[in-house]
């Protein structure tokens, strides 16, 4: 044997990283760097297999010491495993809606957490930013939400590991606790038959996420590094010190005249600035002896551009999968750990920036912190009014620090006495601890009449997982059938504890003592699945899981979750095995029941007594006595439902150039957890958590892959994915004859508990729910006149916040050794409500009757508003949109430093532009309503990779 | 393992845990109290508000119910232009007002609560406890029904026509009955005159906790209106009321009128009924403390009624100015009007400096001394919702109004004792030829402006709405008119007749 040494490329040149070869016969193998270099011990004449994540299978006989193996892309590879839950299964196989996104075809820039990584590359699959602050994820909807008050939330398993939907505190988005450098790929799965396998939380989608893990093979080291620098793409269009003092003189009383002063300041350029971030990873890969390996320590810092908003984070990841006994014990073990300190910018400075008059300095000389802010007559702040924009950055810190560590260990041992047998154990934990505390000094105006405040939080939390199951599977040459059976059970229990901290003011005088709140809860389950195959064309798949949830109470605690699906390889029957044009072609159809339990109560069922803090007792005589709320409870709550159909084609044309999926589907969800409004004098509380109504959801997808040019020295890939769905409320009420409007959804600034949204029977959830503007002959809108309905009421029901399209393209092209990739994303239909603009975009907002006066959106200068119109349909907006998230230029180096090294180097784009009519700063607000987020900035950053 | 799933609560209690400790249901007897000022169990987190909300401090109930009473007659204006704010002085609401629906969730949360209370305390839950705990919890279940009725009361005087829930019915998704205005009257009648008897007797209670004055003082209030609210007047009932409040010997009339709204007032012996408050155990954007905020701005200093900020909210209108002869608290000293740098005149509802400021209420004591919150948000003022000058007021009126059990020089006695307290002598002394029904409307109006009873009283004078009697900005114009008489009754809000197909929407709306 001997040393051979190769490189694995795709057909376009590009190196195929974490591609691996297996020498035929022997198992010993090799996976490549980020050159696509490997080396192996073989003999001449031996055959390697090459293989990789989206690429064709290749056999190839070694002649020489050393090989080039150029692999075909296939954008979908039919021998592709597939991780599906509780096992794999090739993609072939598969019966029910998946979708893969792997390392290659993630959007790559400066990306601080996972979701971002496949933005826009499945179709069905919704990522809408939360805004642009550091460290915030997307709200992530596979095929649109089922649920009204129930978690919409995907299922996310790490490795394994399913993790809860409650956040953990001190971070904005808990999945970015993982690090995306980690990640191998995602597998989406969407349609019913796929997801049922975990019942309790599989309404919504199971996106399951699987780590990268060493291979066997030499030391390998990777090093990836991202800079960064994120600038304001735009700001919101608020009058200028010039048009703000015309304002006021014009329309202003004589006192509001006397507080202009001779500033011009652009608020929104004092609290935001560029920002710089930095991404440093390290990956250590291969096999000691039989022990493969993967180590990798990552950290991340990272600016927002909002002044002071800081995310810096390390993770460290370890996997080691070892084999025993002849590869009949097979471990995997996986341990994440990240510690993420984060500075939360204080995000009222945005809103506060927009409305605070611009013609008054930043700085003044006094004893606020020298921030120049609106005083009384006795020169203290005014409560009521804005505080200067920056000084609510400077003068206010928030921290946290958070530790988390994600783990599993999983064996699977094939059993001697009856191989066919293999049974699994997974043992899994997901843990956090966060310490966070704020600190505002006594002097800021922020929080001037109580003296400042200093605030101290914690939560730890505690998640245990043990699933076991066997796997037994057989050929049945016989009968020409395989067949595949799974069994197993799970238990999953959730503990959060957060301890109550005293409020203090900035002098450390305890103002109050909170109450703490600790909570726990369980999942088990018993599950099982069979896989069978006729002839290699006939597919069943059917599954089964019993499911207990600690939410409800001992009558309504289990449900049963199942499933069944069908597909047919039309393309290995016998008629189409010559047919030219198709080179592959299945037809699936598929059914499931699911459930969600997953609720923001952990007893609804119980009536629950809440204890108040210190400073809400009540006095009897010369004590205060605590007090003790009895809360709303619904002891027949139980499992939301969600019944769904689906029917897909995966096909593949000109030797699967051009590949593609169209999936149909269906889901009816019944009785909807929903928090409604019950009875005036039932309950204690004006809602109620319970079960009340149905949903549906249909949608068509469309993703298509195609390998448009694969030249030797140009390709050319596009994938495109395209998604309708329509959401619809068929019921919303326990009163089976109820003309009921529906209930009132979507709070808005402005006013107190002014809602513009309504969900109600025959309308898409969260349809906008508004006053029809009239408007005058020259098309602007007249203050306070509105077209009543035919009922004579003012409010009807307007559009809705759900895109009915959604798109997404990307196109990735190589010529020698540079590429060219971006990704374009689009969503048609979707509406805003700009409550930016109804917020600040009246007179009221300049002559506040509070002792100052504030700044309007330009757009007042349209309206002439006097007042707030908030319920005005003029406020709310086409915010279809066609973003450019993300163009990356790149150049590969190849071999340096002597052959033992490579390095690629990539210019990275992210948030290039946006073609909307919306006005507001950004088309893409997960709630619809459009309030002051913190602004998505545009990132450009340099990638450079070396691999050893 | 399928134990696991019987997960029960590590910090929070059940119903089932709190019921054993007569400590702890002390402690819901205090909630059933505090839903009278606090926002929940927490003043400002919005989600431990004891209603749905986006802002925590607005759901309060004597916030609300000032608010409604107040905003919607002559006594007082607010400028902020929060939600349909503004609609209450204008007299244009709808019934998707969110103030209505605030106060209306307010009541039924505390109807609720009670009914709760009163269905966990049976005699038999309680039998495991001593004799003496045993009496406790029975008092505490005789002030749980009172609080009720209390909460009825308003219902039945603000919505008129209200579901109607005891702790008889169901908890969960059960729909309430309607009943009318005076099948309401009767109930709260019924429960009163049951209490009368079971309550202690006055001032032998815990301060803050009810006895049978306040009892007789909602009697005497619902026989007062009880035209309005039963179409039958019943004015000699509310001078026995009256009768045994003036007879009781723990009521005195305070030396001081301005003492009255200050942090000590619980020492003045005049009030029957309070909402306790103390600015650091009792923490709330909703009740004195709100009174008081949201009255200082412009050139006040907020230390000099013993707060750190302002919030520059409420003036008084002149109507109501102008019932004072002299507003500047030199002759009668009620009048406590601040008027350095305020215009009586409202050309601008939103202009703090338009209509005179009322420091009624101060978060000082007698003595001068500023409250005991350090950060100078939260006031020690108790509200005095029940007081011994609205009974002289209340024996007046029935005894002019034809009443019997009473006497004309009673009736004037009472009155001269009122104002011989605010002009310090007798000189503001009337003769009984003055004492008419529209002396004693303007009369209230000087005695108890702010003090929550105006909507109410203008109603039982058929002033409300009516164009006789105007001010500024009454029905939306800045000189005011008079409004459709559908405004003399609130609207059941939109939200619950959705919730409760039993209801029907009162006339006209």
């Amino acid at each position: 044997q001997q040393m051979i040494k190769g490189t694995l490329r795709a057909s376009s040149g590009e190196p195929l990283t974490g591609a691996s070869v297996v020498v035929k016969g022997a198992g010993n193998g090799a996976s490549a760097d980020s050159l696509g270099n490997f080396s192996i011990r073989a003999k001449l004449g031996d055959t390697l297999i090459a293989t990789s994540v989206g690429f064709e299978m290749k056999e190839v006989r070694i002649s020489a010491n050393t090989i080039n193996i150029t692999l075909q892309v296939a954008v979908t590879t039919l021998n592709d495993v597939v991780v599906i839950g509780y096992g794999t299964r090739s993609k072939k196989d598969l019966t029910g809606s998946v979708a893969t996104v792997s390392a290659k075809d993630f959007q790559t820039g400066a990306v601080t957490t996972p979701d971002q990584l496949v933005t826009g590359k499945v179709a069905g699959v919704v990522i809408t930013p939360n805004g642009g602050a550091p460290g915030a994820g997307g709200t992530i909807r596979v095929r649109g939400g089922t649920s009204l008050s129930a978690s919409n939330n995907p299922l996310i398993v790490v490795d394994g590991v399913p993790l809860t939907n409650d956040g953990v505190s001190g971070v904005s988005n808990p999945l970015s606790l993982v690090n995306p450098n980690d990640i191998e790929s995602f597998n989406i799965l969407k349609d019913a038959s796929a997801t049922a396998i975990y019942g309790n939380r599989a309404s919504n989608g199971v996106i399951i996420i699987t780590t990268k893990s060493g291979a066997a093979g030499k030391l390998k080291l990777n090093f990836n590094s991202v800079l960064s620098q994120s600038v304001k793409r735009n700001e919101v269009k608020v009058l200028d010190a010039n048009q703000f003092r015309s304002v006021v003189n014009e329309r202003g009383t004589d006192a509001e005249k006397a507080m202009l002063g001779n500033a011009n300041t652009n608020w929104q350029d004092v609290i935001f600035q560029n920002a710089f971030g930095g991404d440093y990873n390290l990956g250590v890969s291969g096999g000691i002896k039989k022990l493969p390996y993967r180590f990798s320590v990552g950290h991340t810092y990272q600016d927002g551009i909002l002044k002071t908003s800081n995310v810096k984070r390390t993770s460290l990841g370890l996997n080691l999968t070892p084999s025993f006994f002849n590869n009949s014990l097979k471990v995997n073990i996986n341990l994440k750990g990240v510690y993420q300190k984060t500075r939360f910018a204080n995000e009222g400075a945005i809103g506060a920036a927009a409305g605070f008059d611009p013609t008054q300095p930043v700085y003044a000389s006094n004893k606020f912190g020298n921030f120049y802010e609106w005083l009384d007559e006795t020169g203290t702040p005014i409560e009521l009014a804005p505080k200067n924009p920056l000084g609510q950055l400077l003068l206010n810190s928030s921290l946290s620090d958070v530790y988390r560590s994600i783990g599993s260990i999983k064996l699977d041992y094939k059993l001697p006495f009856l191989p066919a047998l293999t049974a699994t154990v997974n043992a899994g934990y997901d843990i956090s601890k966060t310490e966070g505390n704020g600190f505002i000094p006594a002097f800021a105006a922020l929080s001037y009449q109580r003296g400042g405040s200093m605030t101290e939080y914690s939560q730890r939390r505690k998640d245990k997982l043990l699933d076991f199951y066997l796997l037994y599977a057989k050929d049945l040459k016989e009968i020409d059938s395989k067949l595949d059976l799974t069994a197993g059970y799970s238990y999953q229990d959730f503990f959060r504890g957060s301890p109550a901290y005293p409020v203090r003011n900035a002098a450390g005088n305890v103002l109050s003592m909170p109450v703490p709140d600790s909570s726990r809860n369980t999942l088990l389950s018993v599950f099982a699945r069979l896989n069978y195959t006729f002839k290699g064309k006939y597919l069943l798949t059917a599954s089964m899981r019993r499911d207990g949830s600690s939410r409800f109470s001992k009558d309504n605690r289990w449900g049963n979750f199942p499933s069944a699906a069908l597909a047919w390889r039309i393309k290995d029957e016998g008629f189409m095995r010559s047919n030219k044009t198709f080179s592959d072609l299945k037809l699936r159809v598929g059914f499931g029941i699911t459930g969600n339990q997953d609720l923001d109560a952990y007893y609804p069922y119980l009536p629950i007594y809440t204890l108040g803090g210190s400073n809400v007792r009540y006095p009897f005589g010369d004590s205060s006595y605590y007090t003790y709320r009895s809360e709303p409870y619904d002891k027949n709550i139980k499992w939301e439902t969600t019944t769904a159909w689906n029917a897909g084609i995966d096909f593949g044309f000109l030797k699967n150039r051009i590949t593609g999926t169209l999936d149909f589907y269906y889901k009816k969800t019944k009785d909807l957890l929903t928090r409604i409004p019950t009875a005036a004098g039932v309950n204690p509380g004006n809602m109620l958590l319970t079960n009340v109504g149905n949903i549906e959801s249909k949608g068509v997808e469309l993703a298509i892959n195609a390998g448009v040019i694969q030249g030797k020295d140009f390709s050319w890939n596009v994938n495109f994915n395209i998604a309708y769905n329509k959401n619809k409320i068929l019921k919303l009420s326990n009163v089976s004859d109820s003309t009921s409007e529906g209930i009132l959804t979507g709070a808005i600034s402005g006013g107190k508990d002014n809602t513009i949204q309504i969900n109600s029977v025959g309308y898409a959830p969260q349809t906008f729910y508004v006053y029809k503007q009239v408007y005058d002959a020259d098309g602007k809108p007249v203050e306070g006149v509105f077209d009543k309905q035919n009922n004579g009421a003012l409010f009807y029901r307007y559009k809705s916040a759900n895109p009915k399209l959604t798109m997404g393209f990307t196109s990735q092209m190589s010529y020698k050794k540079w590429d060219l990739s971006f990704v374009l994303r689009s969503n048609i239909g979707n509406y805003l409500y700009n409550n930016v603009r109804s917020g600040s975009g009246a007179f009221n907002s300049v002559s506040t009757g509070m002792g100052y006066i504030g700044n309007t959106n330009v757009d007042y200068l349209n309206t002439r508003f006097t007042n707030s119109q908030f319920f005005s349909d003029y406020y709310v907006e086409n915010a279809s949109f066609l973003r450019m998230d993300n163009v990356s230029f790149g150049y590969n180096f190849g071999r340096i430093w002597r052959n033992k090294a490579s390095l690629k180097l990539s210019a990275i784009v992210q948030n290039v532009f946006v073609i909307t009519k919306y006005t507001g700063l950004d088309p893409e607000v997960y709630s619809g309503i459009d309030n002051n987020i913190y602004p998505r900035p545009r990132i450009y950053s340099l990638g450079i990779n070396i691999s050893y | 393992c399928t134990k696991d799933l019987d997960r029960t609560p590590y910090v929070q209690e059940t119903s089932e845990s709190v019921y054993k400790d007569p400590a702890k249901i002390k402690s819901v007897l205090a909630k059933l109290y505090g839903g009278l000022s606090l926002s929940g169990q927490d003043y400002e987190n919005a989600s431990l508000a004891d209603l749905y909300t986006t802002d925590a401090g607005s759901v309060v109930f004597l916030r609300t119910w000032w608010s409604l009473q107040e905003f919607t007659t002559e006594e007082a204006v607010i400028g902020w232009n929060d939600g349909d704010l503004l609609a209450y002085h204008n007299l244009n609401w709808t019934p998707d007002g969110k103030y209505l629906k605030i106060m209306y969730d307010r009541l039924f949360f505390g109807i609720a609560s009670c009914n709760e209370f009163l269905r966990q305390t049976t005699d038999d839950k309680m039998s495991s406890f001593t004799e003496a705990e045993r009496n406790n919890i029975k008092n505490y279940r005789y002030e749980a029904r009172f609080l009720r009725a209390l909460y009825y009361w308003v219902a039945m005087d603000m919505y008129g026509n209200i579901p109607f829930v005891t702790e008889n019915d169901p908890v969960g998704l059960f729909q309430p009955p309607q009943k009318s205005r005076s099948e309401i009257f009767t109930y709260v009648e019924t429960e009163l005159k049951e209490l009368e008897n079971l309550l202690p007797e006055p001032g032998t209670n815990e301060y803050g906790r009810v006895d049978k004055g306040a009892a007789w003082m909602l009697l005497a209030k619902i026989y007062l209106n009880s035209a309005i609210y039963t179409g039958t007047a019943r004015y000699t009932e509310t001078i026995t009321y009256c009768n045994k409040l003036i007879g009781a010997p723990v009521y005195r009339l305070s030396s001081s009128y301005a003492n009255l709204f200050k942090t000590d007032n619980n020492l003045t012996g005049e009030i029957i009924f309070p909402i306790a408050a103390d600015g650091v155990t009792s923490q709330s954007y909703g009740n004195t403390s709100f009174i008081i905020l949201c009255a200082l701005g412009g050139k006040m200093n907020p230390a000099d009624y013993g707060m750190s900020t302002t919030w520059g909210g409420m003036r008084a209108t002149k109507t109501m100015v102008n019932q004072f002869a002299d507003p500047t608290g030199l002759t009668d000293k009620r009048a406590i009007f601040y008027t350095n740098g305020q215009s009586l005149e409202i050309t601008s509802l939103s202009d703090f400096t338009n209509g005179y400021a009322v420091p009624k209420f101060v978060n000082k004591s007698s003595t001068g001394q500023a409250g005991k919150d350090p950060t100078g948000r939260f006031t020690d003022t108790d509200f005095p919702m029940f007081r011994l000058g609205d009974v002289y007021l209340m024996y007046a009126e029935a005894v002019v109004r034809g009443g019997s059990g009473g006497s004309l020089s009673n009736a004037l006695n009472y009155v001269n004792l009122l104002r011989q307290r605010a002009y310090g002598n007798n000189s503001g002394n009337i003769a009984s030829g003055a004492l008419t029904l529209d002396f004693l409307l303007a009369e209230r109006g000087r005695e108890l402006y702010w003090e929550g009873q105006r909507r109410t009283d203008l109603i039982r004078f058929g002033k409300f709405t009516d164009g006789s009697y105007v001010w500024p900005w009454k029905g939306g114009v800045a000189q005011g008119i008079g409004v459709n008489k559908r405004y003399n009754m609130f609207p059941i809000p939109t939200a619950d007749l959705i919730a409760n197909p039993n209801l029907k929407q009162n006339s006209e709306y």
